[in-house]
């Protein structure tokens, strides 16, 4: 139901080898909502978004401690696998990456690997619907992904992330290869998924946050480069009266 | 590090620019008084004149506003920052109109006979004058504890015009061939009760400004 919450960040603690990657974070991210996730390069943005489908565990050495539970379920616990996660917590990321494949293709991709029973080409074309995409690509589904624009292979893969049905899209910078018009459309795009799905997205792009988001985090890194979340509430509350001196002087420009 | 320095630079200058358009309209109002003391007829011409003057200040200052907005995307204090000089430069601009109107009556009043020696009614303009002031230090300062101070003195201003008002009203029963220099004597009281007013809503935004918060801090009488 929109207005709980689908992921609950209890005390997550993250480091790559020695180095401390993320300190002491614990939120929670409301369903059926967007949330973004600021703050400057190198405080950790990217590596707590991927702490939200296990994609660090594909990194040597990397080891996190405290808990991700995805509707209640910890994420990390043993047992559990991180492809099955990985199917309810789906991905996006900068650059858009079709597979050199047809667009078609592109998005039964998953749908396939899973086995899917159901009519293929209804559940292409629901995706691509529902990923803004179809009418400019209904008589073109079987030509190459690789001749779409930028931005149309940024909703491809949206498209692609959204057939297997998450319940959570990441987005990690999905607009900053894209020129301002496509930009404008996935921002779009992600205020009608968020009827649907749970979006999280990182970006760079302060007034992006702004625009697109309910609920914003603002991060930053300690003396020892930990990355800390700083802040975090309503979109509206944060840019207009933040609370924080570190997140006044960061999204004012007084800090870099 | 500031990142932002020729974004903060310009918002500097137009804070420099409220506290002109302030300069401009606590010298309107109190020429307007010493205008109608010394029935100076040629002051209250220049009065009107340069009422067009703030006006055009005004439109100045909220250009500059919107291309801050349109071109910067200012955020938290620096947008609560542009909305309140948003805000202001309309109460500056009505408190200009305010003066302006006082220097017509000056010219209505024309060389009649005084009805009374002032003394309550420049005491009403000094003390606005004095509160218009003290309300945009407090916003270039970010203080406060002076915007809430000054709101508290508009009851000063409100008793000196139940004073002026009263007095006057005696006046016109005592003999109704008063009547017409009294009205227009309350008039100009009206005029700086209201400016008065507007101070305060220039002091309720200072506050907005620095904490974030819309609050009504005192309600006037009138």
């Amino acid at each position: 139901m929109p207005g709980s919450s689908i992921i609950e960040v209890k005390g997550l603690n993250m480091w790559y080898g020695n180095f401390q990657a993320l300190r002491n974070i614990s939120l929670t991210i409301p369903r059926h909502q967007v949330t973004a996730v600021i703050g400057p390069s190198g405080c950790g943005k990217s590596t707590f978004l991927r702490c939200f489908n296990r994609m660090n565990d594909l990194i040597p050495g990397a080891r996190v401690a405290g808990q991700v539970l995805f509707d209640g379920q910890d994420i990390y616990a043993p047992g559990v696998d991180p492809t099955e996660i990985r199917s309810r917590v789906g991905m996006v990321f900068q650059k858009p990456n079709p597979f050199p494949k047809s667009i078609f293709d592109n998005v039964a991709f998953g749908l396939r690997i899973n086995g899917y029973q159901g009519n293929l080409a209804e559940a292409v074309e629901s995706s691509l619907r529902r990923a803004a995409l179809w009418d400019e690509v209904k008589d073109l589904l079987h030509k190459s992904a690789l001749a779409l624009s930028g931005g149309q292979q940024q909703r491809l893969c949206i498209a692609r992330a959204i057939a297997i049905e998450p319940a959570v899209i990441l987005m990690d910078e999905p607009c900053s290869a894209l020129d301002p018009v496509a930009t404008l459309k996935i921002e779009d795009l992600m205020r009608s998924l968020a009827e649907d799905y749970t979006i999280i997205i990182v970006t760079h792009n302060m007034q992006q946050a702004a625009r697109v988001s309910d609920t914003t985090a603002f991060m930053t890194m300690e003396e020892d480069r930990a990355g800390i979340v700083v802040e975090y509430g309503p979109t509206s509350e944060l840019f207009a009266n933040p609370k924080d001196k570190r997140t006044e002087d960061y999204i004012t420009g007084r800090f870099g | 590090m500031e990142m932002r320095t020729a974004f903060h630079k310009r918002l500097r200058e137009i804070q420099n620019d409220i506290l002109a358009m302030g300069s401009m309209v606590e010298k309107a109002i109190m020429r307007s008084i010493e205008a109608l003391k010394n029935r100076d007829l040629e002051m209250a011409h220049r009065i009107i004149a340069e009422d067009q003057k703030i006006n055009e200040k005004r439109f100045d200052i909220e250009e500059k506003c919107i291309q801050l907005i349109a071109t910067q995307q200012p955020m938290a204090s620096d947008l609560r920052s542009i909305i309140c000089i948003l805000n202001i430069i309309t109460e500056l601009e009505r408190i200009g109109d305010y003066a302006e109107g006082i220097a017509k009556i000056v010219i209505m009043i024309g060389d009649e006979p005084p009805l009374k020696p002032l003394i309550d009614v420049p005491r009403m303009a000094e003390k606005t004058a004095s509160m218009l002031h003290r309300s945009l230090e407090a916003f270039v300062t970010c203080d406060t504890e002076t915007a809430r101070k000054v709101v508290s003195e508009d009851n000063e201003v409100d008793a000196l015009y139940d004073q002026v008002f009263r007095e006057l009203i005696s006046f016109m029963v005592e003999d109704p061939k008063t009547i017409t220099r009294a009205t227009r004597l309350i008039w100009v009281a009206h005029n700086l009760e209201r400016s008065a007013d507007r101070v305060t809503n220039i002091c309720e935004r200072v506050v907005y400004f620095v904490t974030g918060k819309m609050e009504e801090i005192g309600a006037s009488k009138y």
